[in-house]
This record gives C-alpha cells, structure tokens and sequence, in this order.
C-alpha cells in the first residue's frame, strides 16, 4: 500500500469562528479518482480551499506527502473572466505552472521548459504552443490548464468545476483527457463537480459533502444509499 | 527636425519633462498591462483624483505635495485593491466613490483657503512646468524599481496577473504582489500627474496596454510594445507640444490615440 498523497482526519475548515465544513475525513492514494458533490454552499470550495492549503483547518489534522508539499499541488482553478481575452501564448501559461518549485530564482531553466514541452506533448497541444490563449476554443483552454497543472506536480491533480461552459462533445473529451492521466499515468485526481451523471461513470470514489460528511466511499456504494439515489435523480 | 530638438533641450524645464515623462510613462505602461488585465484599469483614474485631493489639502497648509500625497495616494491604492479581493462592494463603484469624495475634498479645502491658484488648475489639465529636478530623481528611482520587478519577477508577475487562485495554489505570495503593485501605480500617478493632468494621467496606464494588445498575442510581446508604445508616443506627444504650444498631457494622450488607432488598423489588416 502507497503512502496517500493527502490525508484529512476530523478536519474542519471555516472562517474566523465559524467552521463551513465540518469533521472531514478522506485519503487520495496514487491512481485515485475522487470526486467531491454536493448541493451549492453544502462546503465543496471550502473544503478544496482547504486540501490546496489556502486556508488553515480549524480543527482535525490534514497531512500532505512530503513530494506533494515540494512541488506544491497541481490545481485547475475555475476559469475567471478577465482571462477570457487575455494576451499570452499556450507556452507562456503552461510553464508558469513550473512557478512553485522555482523559488526565488528569476528565469525558467532548461529543465522547466523540457517539463513544459513534454506536458504540452502529453495532452495534444504541442501545435498551439505559439498561438494566444485568447484564441482558443474551451476544450483547448482546459487541455492548457491540466497541462499547467501537471508542470507542477504529476501526482495529484485538482479540479474545480472544471466542465463549467463546456459543450457536451467537449466535456466528454475533457472527461477522456482526465481519465487517461488517471489510469494511464497513475495521477491522483480530485475533482469538484455538479455533473453527476458523468462522475458516477468516472470516478472511483465519492464524497457527498452538507457541511458534513453524507457519504464517502465507492461509486458502487454510493448508488445504494439514500443520499446518492435522491442526488442522481430519485427512484434508480 | 535635429536643429528643432537642440532648441527644446536648451530649455531646462523641456530636459526635466522629457526625463521624468518618459522613466514616468515607461512605468506607468508596464504597470498598466497587469492592472488593464486584472480588469483595475479604472484605478489610475480614481488613484488621480486622490491624488488631486492629496495635494489640494498640502498646498492650502503649506505642507510638502509629495510628501503628502505619496502615502495618501498608495494607501487609497492598496485599499481599492482589498475591496475587490473582499466583493462586498465592486471595485468599479468603489472606485467611483472613492475618486469623486476625494475631489470634492479637495475642491472645498482649496476654495477654503488660497481660492483656485494656478497651482490647483495646473493639478487639473498639467502642466510642462511641474517637474522638478526632485521629481526627477524620484521618477529615476520608480523606474529602477518598476524595471527591476519586472525582470527578477517577470514569471511571478505574469502568474499573479494570469491566475491568482493558481499562483496562490502554487505558493507565491499574491497580495504581496498586488500591494507592490498597488503603491508603485500609486507612485507613478502621484509623479506623473503634476506634468499629465489629474484627468489625463490615467491614460499612461491604459492607452499603451490596450494598444499592445490588438497585434500582441503573447504577454512578452505585450510588455515589451507597451513599454516602447508609450516611451515613443510621450517623445512625440512632447515634441507637438512644443511646437504647437498645446498643454504636454493632452497632446501625449492624443498621440496615444493614434498609436491605438494604428495598432488598430494592423489587427484588422492581419485578420483578413
């Protein structure tokens, strides 16, 4: 058994003194696929804020493996407006994701570009390495967001509504992309989703989050409780 | 052309404007490439006017311009930037309220006390006359230090401005970052304004952004052209004021215009 790259214990995560989510357990070993749901403000960005490390729990214990905490965590944030139109090319966004190991160290190295070059290979956008950003269809903006992801770490990855605006044909390719990495490649995936349907086919794991854990385990078993019937759309 | 810029650079007021303009205008250009993609392109504007309060309030007590209005200026700055992270109340409203309040300060503390002196309307609409050797030496430092951010921190910098959830994610001290940002805008409008104009100034930071961004598509290319865009724009802008006798702020923000209108054309020209 592998040592899980991330591990929560009774964590509770919040703001100044209240806790928004409460007494959370979970572990993400290699070639995990996870998926978080739950209703809008049951705690879902709370919780992810707090496994990124941008907030301190207030309570329980959240232990990061030590390779994760030198590389930082590789994380698809939600895309913001102001990117929409925004001046760079493929190659520009996808090694600053390298930044996290950089340090205080100016200029990319050799070995970062490399790393770039490869990520790039890796989801199929090496031919847009010079086009702008802006240019791009969605599926292609998020093929450069995993692919900055990955320069960071290739071990875990995390997602946040990462099929928001996407089109069905290009959801499911999105879908195809993370499934690979995640059998293929062995990466950890974590992700925070709405798109039930699709994750009952696609992950392996499933945490129902209101505030509190509902459930937590398999796919499999979750289809059985109360929970995840009335969540997937009552009487399956 | 030559025997024109030999008799401009014989007045040394026209040397003190042309220095200090162009360090002012290279840094307010590649400032404003963060701030115009970080959707804060307003911020120079509000950030004049609380500028214009700043000095108004120092030049009816006698108290020194910069010494006031620097502090005053960067603490607005840093405080509009908290007020977008927060979203209680959006930044462009905040903005608009924090600039209009400050100018109607400024506008009763002065009419109080001295009545509207030249000082004042010259704080209003520039003038070529405002820069002095101090402001000078300043500017030269902002600079130092505006350039020097840009190429240790270049990588940071574009992370911070592409993606901060990413770049926090990833360690790098965001709000560090956008309070450098913050009081080094805050610097330059308060340098540049005297010359440029309470009215005028905000246009340093957009006009060259934006131009930049119709033909670049890469964020290098985009600073780099910003930066020579409004370098080569205030020269010319100085020279036509020279020559014309029109006040330098307006006259570099119409050669700004034109620069936009140029680039314009070229994107227009590539996409057929």
């Amino acid at each position: 058994m592998s040592q899980p790259l991330l591990k929560c214990e009774h964590v509770d995560f919040g703001y100044e003194n209240y806790d928004v989510v409460k007494d959370v357990s979970l572990e993400i070993c290699q070639g995990d696929y996870l998926c978080i749901v739950g209703e809008n403000g049951s705690g879902k960005s709370t919780l992810m804020k707090g496994l990124l490390g941008l907030l301190k729990p207030t309570g329980g214990s959240l232990m990061v493996s030590d390779d994760l905490k030198r590389s930082g965590i590789g994380y698809l944030p939600q895309q913001t407006p102001a990117q929409k139109d925004f001046p760079a090319t493929v190659q520009e966004v996808v090694i600053s994701g390298c930044l996290g190991k950089r340090g205080n160290r100016p200029f990319y190295s050799k070995k970062e570009r490399e790393t770039a070059a490869v990520n790039m290979e890796r989801l199929g956008i090496t031919d847009l390495r010079k086009s702008c950003y802006r240019d791009l269809s969605g599926g292609q903006k998020q093929r450069t967001l995993i692919a900055r992801a990955l320069c960071a770490t290739d071990r875990l990855l995390i997602l946040d509504e990462p099929i928001t605006g996407l089109d069905p044909s290009t959801t499911q390719d999105f879908y195809r992309v993370i499934r690979h990495l995640n059998r293929e490649e062995q990466v950890a995936v974590l992700m925070v989703s709405h798109d039930i349907q699709n994750i009952v086919v696609q992950a392996n794991k499933i945490l129902h989050l209101k505030q509190s854990v509902l459930f937590y385990g398999s796919v499999e078993d979750y289809k059985q409780t109360e929970c995840g019937r009335e969540f997937l759309g009552g009487g399956k | 052309m030559m025997e024109l810029l030999r008799e401009m650079l014989s007045y040394p007021f026209i040397v003190r404007a042309l220095t200090g303009g162009l360090l002012i205008s290279l840094c307010a250009s590649l400032l404003g490439v963060s701030l115009v993609l970080k959707r804060y392109s307003m911020i120079g504007d509000g950030l004049s006017h609380v500028s214009f309060g700043a000095l108004s309030v120092a030049v009816a007590f006698g108290w020194a311009p910069l010494a006031v209005s620097i502090p005053v200026v960067a603490a607005a700055a840093v405080l509009l930037l908290r007020i977008t992270g927060n979203g209680k109340i959006k930044s462009d409203a905040a903005i608009a309220m924090i600039s209009a309040g400050s100018l109607a300060v400024g506008i009763i503390v002065t009419s109080l006390t001295t009545g509207m002196t030249t000082d004042v309307s010259s704080y209003m609409f520039g003038s070529i006359l405002a820069m002095s050797r101090e402001d000078v030496v300043l500017s030269a430092v902002l600079s130092l230090i505006v350039l020097g951010m840009f190429i240790l921190c270049y990588n940071k910098v574009f992370a911070v401005t592409f993606d901060e959830s990413f770049a926090r994610a990833t360690g790098v001290r965001v709000s560090g970052y956008n309070t450098i940002l913050a009081v080094l805008t805050a610097v330059t409008i308060v340098l540049g304004m005297r010359m440029m104009g309470a009215m005028l100034i905000s246009s340093l930071i957009i006009f060259p952004a934006l131009t930049s961004m119709r033909v670049f598509k890469s964020f290098s290319g985009v600073i780099l052209s910003a930066g020579t865009v409004s370098v080569v724009c205030f020269f010319i802008g100085l020279v036509l004021s020279y020559v014309y006798s029109i006040p330098a702020g307006a006259s570099v923000v119409v050669v700004n215009m034109g620069a936009f209108g140029i680039f314009s054309v070229i994107q227009a020209v590539r996409r057929r």
